[in-house]
């Protein structure tokens, strides 16, 4: 049991860590950011069945690509708009 | 048979979503300070150099490489984190003569040369000079094929077929390698480098060169005379009714 807690345990750090990263160009602010994925994290720190664990990484994995996919979306609108509208 | 080779170019450039300042003495934008990220162009070659992998298709190596100062390398290691195996970085100290589309296209056919790369995928401009001559320009000094603003390519054995964007519409070319090709902005989703990847290109291996490892020695056949920034959009105004409105088209000659 304790040995399955310690890989949750560090596959939700890395899942933070990751979230972290991809928060320092975050449209609105670094410190917007973080802020509000501490909370969100630590809202969910009284977790201890493995089942809702598990899901609740699947959901920061969940965010994490939508985030992703936010920035990508940002990036093409804006150069679609400067080179593709004539 | 042994895989393709394939080289691509990236480039260094403020940030797309920053707004540029001109500097004070109007001789070019203000670069100190400001956010810097790989080309978005350079991205889409870079992505489209693995999916070709990804598709099966054989690829021995895929190298990125930049001309710049030495932070371009944070853009190589975003490369290597997308997929690239190695990169080169030929260091262009920012005091010394910057590489105008020809010294870069002269420096490029060195390279591959050197590297014996048979593909050779770059971004059709970059955002920051937005000159879109490199890869025409390196494709008439290597004399081979040439297929620009691709949004689909297809490699079979020795053969490649890219759609291109034109105006209106698109247009096919078939060509066989070595070939260039510069990418438009439909032509893949660039996938995200993400915090692991970053971590482990760290091992991967990138060259440190400098102009004269090439026998080159480029000085700028262009002079900037003035930089300035746009005029700032004038307001529009609002007309009573539709008299008003024929009045003021006709001061405005647009009738």
């Amino acid at each position: 049991m304790a040995a399955v807690n310690r890989t949750l345990r560090h596959q939700v750090i890395r899942i933070y860590k990751e979230l972290l990263f991809l928060g320092r160009e975050y449209p609105l602010g670094y410190d917007y950011f973080r802020t509000r994925l501490h909370k969100a994290f630590a809202s969910q720190q009284h977790l201890t069945d493995e089942k809702q664990i598990k899901q609740g990484i699947e959901r920061a994995e969940h965010v994490r690509k939508e985030i992703e996919a936010l920035y990508y979306l940002k990036r093409y609108r804006a150069l679609r708009q400067r080179y593709d509208k004539v | 048979m042994s895989g393709l080779r394939i080289l691509v170019p990236i480039k260094r450039v403020i940030d797309y979503a920053v707004k540029p300042r001109v500097n004070r003495a109007q001789t070019a934008v203000e670069t100190a300070n400001v956010k810097h990220s790989m080309n978005p162009f350079d991205e889409l070659s870079i992505e489209e150099a693995i999916r070709l992998r990804e598709r099966k298709v054989p690829i021995q190596e895929i190298v990125a490489f930049s001309a710049g100062p030495a932070k371009s390398q944070d853009i190589l290691r975003t490369a290597m984190a997308m997929g690239a195996d190695r990169s080169i970085h030929v260091v262009v100290e920012e005091k010394d003569p910057q590489l105008e589309p020809l010294g870069v296209a002269k420096l490029l056919k060195k390279v591959v040369e050197e590297q014996k790369s048979d593909l050779v995928i770059l971004g059709k401009q970059s955002i920051d000079d937005d000159a879109s001559q490199t890869g025409q320009m390196l494709a008439g000094l290597l004399g081979w094929p040439q297929a620009t603003q691709a949004s689909k390519v297809e490699i079979s054995d020795k053969t490649v077929t890219v759609i291109k964007e034109v105006d209106g519409g698109v247009e096919t070319v078939k060509a066989n390698l070595p070939m260039i090709i510069t990418t438009d902005l439909r032509l893949n989703e660039p996938r995200y480098a993400s915090l692991p990847n970053i971590m482990k290109a760290k091992k991967k291996p990138l060259e440190k060169k400098t102009l004269k490892d090439y026998g080159l020695d480029e000085q700028p056949r262009l002079t900037t005379v003035k930089v300035t920034e746009p005029p700032p959009r004038k307001g529009g105004v609002k007309v009573d009714d539709v008299d008003g409105m024929i009045s003021k088209l006709k001061e405005l000659g647009a009738l």
